[in-house]
């Protein structure tokens, strides 16, 4: 082991039953239920595909139920993010690693291709008498089998992932067909190698040596974070764990030899999915799954021990101190979150039922036109968020005796969904206007349909007479 | 944590040392990388091997190696086969005549060619799009001279961006100058004497509202609207233009030919209206049909026409 590089230790977790367990199970039969299914998920939303969960790139939008989120609006995705970090930094704060331990994919998927290879190959004495028995037809047939399913498991989340990037029942059609876009193979292959190679043979490597979060887990800590705890003194007593033998089998017993409740069964080792023992306190590769409670508490009812050898505890708590959830911690992150969360929920909210924005053309600033009165060019764009057409007018304010020419689209009609630019003219005559710069307003007011949703939406701009800024400077000099 | 990495009477999981000690009691744990990891890494130096192999990659003196997978073939603006060494241009090309985008490009581009004028002047889709092809084209071909936007030189190359045509300004006439080019020649007029001049250059600046010697305006306006000159020939009575042949608009206050504006004094301006009768003038814009699709000329035309002035 001094080398600079070492082989990696094989693990094959024991299967457990227990409550950790069947919280386990119940978390991935929802994840895989909403991950396998939504794309399936029809949505009538009246304009768009029907279906609930699409990301449309080419068409720039993504549909979420009877939310459409145009490319103007990503940095929504933003919020999310810091949302799911801030969730991530309060959650971590006062339960640990829970999140690696019941919500990361790569526990996920692990658990499903470990209980693949339990249900192929066996369970842990098997598989380990399997793997160092020499090769056969039966041991050929038994991994060919495993790597099979894993494949095949990896393949339909591959091809799921890419269900959600086009309309789900003719995708699928097209990919079995082969006339699916080539970016779709590319991903499908590329997401079943991954899956496959994380899931199957990767494991728990990824969560000790490529998982970022696995590195910074520990400045979220404190004493009150809840982990999985070893209970070292109840444990060990003064002269150490022991087996159960004759003369060692009830806690009087154990105690009155100074023996610890820990029977050394080494299951709590065993069922360990990243292959440590809990019982040398809390290590970097724990993911916080709790297996090793489940393994234990098992153990101790069989011995008639109470439970609780190994626990969802804290240091504090394992020292005898009681516990604070509330800490000031727990405050701020969740102060933070709720703001991000509020925020998000505004911002989503408050969706304007069409987008406007209005730039001024700069190459020429201005003219002069053959009546004498100055032209400024400015590109509109307009977008209609709402779910049915509408007719919008569109006009200026705030600008004396100026007059708006925008070619033949004083109402433009738009679709759901589309985008129009449109190139406006305003004219204002010199003499009538005192500044050089003017602000002024266009206004675009929704004329019928846009869901009723008919405010009317202004939007700053500038007006420039460069001959007056000549006379102003002059005039200052 | 690592606190409790250290334990190992239980554990066999006990991290070692590398063996040295510094100050007496201070060592280095021996925590070594997977083998995978080391594989990994030798992985990526196959790669880049292999992508030697494959891709154009070492510059050798003058040259470079080629690689196998080195010639890419593309489709050219004529319509072409080409076969080039492999190159990032040369797929971007490929990408232009082939990709997705280009076709659904060439698709609109062929509306544009099949609708009237007025079609795509009521659509906005339609005038967007057009807009936004042709501002490319604008960029490559016209803003040499028209200048990006179409504010034009003063005095030298027409502003588009105004109301000013001196050869039309509604979408037929546009795009009959872009397609065929345009010849504006004014002949010149060394007949005239200094005092005839004077009288014709008050005469023409008057048009525009300038004030200048009334009995020399009167005098040049017997010039320019009498057999003397026969100005209006070409400039329309009383100088309102004549866009048949690109004659200027002389009393608008707009001036494409002379930068009549840029002389501060009314001198100065006479001067210049002055050298233009006696030198004429000659202005040539060259034709577009054969560098442009008709598709392209169209776009160009509506864009040029929405640039501010299109009539
Ligand atoms: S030590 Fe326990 S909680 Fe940690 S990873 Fe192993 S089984 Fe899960
Ligand atoms: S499962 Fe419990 S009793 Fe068995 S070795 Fe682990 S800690 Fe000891």
């Amino acid at each position: 082991m001094t080398g600079s590089t070492v082989a990696r230790v094989a693990i094959y977790p024991r299967s457990v039953k227990g409550r950790f367990r069947n919280l386990k199970w119940g978390i991935l039969g929802l994840a895989y239920g909403v991950y396998f299914l939504l794309p399936w998920l029809r949505w009538d939303r009246g304009q768009g595909p029907s279906q609930a969960v699409l990301f449309d790139i080419p068409g720039r939008r993504f549909y979420l139920f009877d939310l459409v989120v145009y490319a103007q609006d990503i940095f929504w995705l933003a919020g999310l993010l810091i949302i799911a970090a801030l969730l991530l930094f309060f959650v971590t704060g006062i339960l640990g690693r829970v999140f690696c331990g019941y919500f990361c994919f790569q526990t996920l998927w692990t658990d499903v291709f470990l209980f693949v290879e339990r249900f192929v190959q066996g369970e842990r004495p098997a598989r380990i008498r399997l793997a160092k028995a020499p090769w056969s037809v039966g041991k050929a047939a038994k991994l060919s089998l495993t790597h099979l399913l894993w494949l095949l498991i990896a393949m339909a989340t591959a091809a799921t992932f890419v269900l959600y990037w086009g309309d789900a029942p003719s995708l699928l059609v097209a990919m079995v067909t082969g006339e699916a876009p080539s970016a779709a193979y590319v991903t499908v292959f590329f997401l079943t190698a991954t899956t496959y190679v994380m899931a199957g043979w990767a494991r728990e490597q990824v969560c000790t040596y490529m998982c970022p979060y696995a590195r910074f887990q520990s400045v979220m800590f404190d004493s009150d974070t809840r982990i999985v705890g070893y209970d070292t003194g109840r444990g060990e007593g003064k002269a150490g764990r022991a087996k159960l033998a004759p003369g060692l089998k009830t806690r009087e017993e154990r105690h009155a030899k100074g023996v610890g409740d820990c029977v050394d069964c080494g299951y709590c080792v065993q069922v360990c999915p990243t292959g440590i023992d809990i019982r040398n306190g809390l290590q970097i590769e724990c993911i916080s799954c709790a297996l090793c409670i489940d393994a234990c508490n098992n153990i101790m009812d069989h011995a008639g021990f109470p439970r609780g050898l190994i626990g969802y505890t804290s240091e504090k708590e394992q020292s005898g101190a009681p516990v604070r959830v509330l800490k000031p911690k727990t405050y701020g992150y969740g102060l933070a979150l709720l703001v991000a969360v509020g925020a998000l929920t505004w911002s989503v909210a408050a969706r304007e039922p069409f987008e406007l924005s209005v730039t001024q053309i700069r190459q020429p600033l201005a003219v002069t036109l053959s009546d004498g009165r100055v032209q400024n060019n400015y590109e509109l764009k307009l977008t209609n968020k709402t779910n049915e057409t509408a007719r919008y007018a569109i006009g200026i304010t705030g600008l004396q005796g100026a007059e708006l020419e925008i070619g033949r689209f004083e109402t433009v009609s738009l679709e759901p969904g589309r985008s129009v630019t449109l190139v406006a003219h305003v004219r204002v005559d010199p003499d009538e206007a005192r500044q050089a710069q003017q602000d002024f307003k266009f206004v675009v007011e929704p004329v019928d349909g846009g869901d009723g949703r008919g405010e009317p939406r202004t939007w700053r701009s500038v007006f420039y007479i460069p001959s007056l800024e000549r006379a102003e400077v002059s005039l200052v000099h | 944590m690592s606190e409790t990495n250290k334990r190992n009477e239980h554990g066999k999981r006990a991290v070692q040392t590398t063996g040295h000690s510094w100050d007496g009691d201070l060592q280095e744990y021996n925590n070594p990388i997977p083998r995978w990891w080391l594989w990994a890494f030798y992985a990526t130096v196959v790669f880049a091997v292999v992508y030697w192999f494959l891709y154009p990659a070492w510059p050798v003196g003058g040259t470079y190696t080629k690689g196998v997978m080195n010639t890419i073939t593309y489709t050219g603006p004529g319509g072409e086969e080409r076969t080039t060494h492999w190159n990032t241009r040369a797929l971007l090309m490929r990408d232009m005549q082939e990709g997705t985008h280009a076709v659904r490009q060439r698709e609109y581009l062929e509306r544009v060619a099949a609708m009237s004028y007025n079609e795509i002047a009521d659509d906005p889709d339609m005038m967007a799009f057009s807009r936004s092809v042709a501002r490319g084209l604008f960029a490559d071909n016209c803003a040499a001279c028209h200048q990006v936007g179409g504010g034009g030189v003063p005095g030298v190359y027409p502003n588009l961006a105004d109301d000013d045509w001196l050869w039309g300004g509604t979408f037929e006439r546009i795009e009959e100058t872009i397609r065929e080019g345009r010849r504006g020649f004014m002949p010149a007029f060394p007949q005239f004497n200094a005092r005839q001049l004077d009288d014709l250059a008050s005469y023409v600046l008057s048009l525009s509202g300038h004030s200048v010697d009334a009995d020399a305006a009167a005098r040049g306006d017997d010039i320019f609207n009498g057999p003397t000159g026969g100005c209006m020939y070409c400039h329309g009575e009383g100088g309102t233009g004549g866009p048949a042949q690109g004659a200027p608009n002389l009393t608008n206050g707009l001036w494409q030919i002379v930068d009549v504006p840029s002389a501060p004094t009314l001198e100065g301006k006479k001067a210049l209206v002055k050298r233009v009768v006696s030198e004429g003038a000659q202005r040539h814009m060259p034709t577009f049909q054969d560098r442009l699709s008709d598709a392209e000329i169209r776009a160009l035309a509506v864009y040029v026409h929405s640039l501010g002035g299109g009539q």
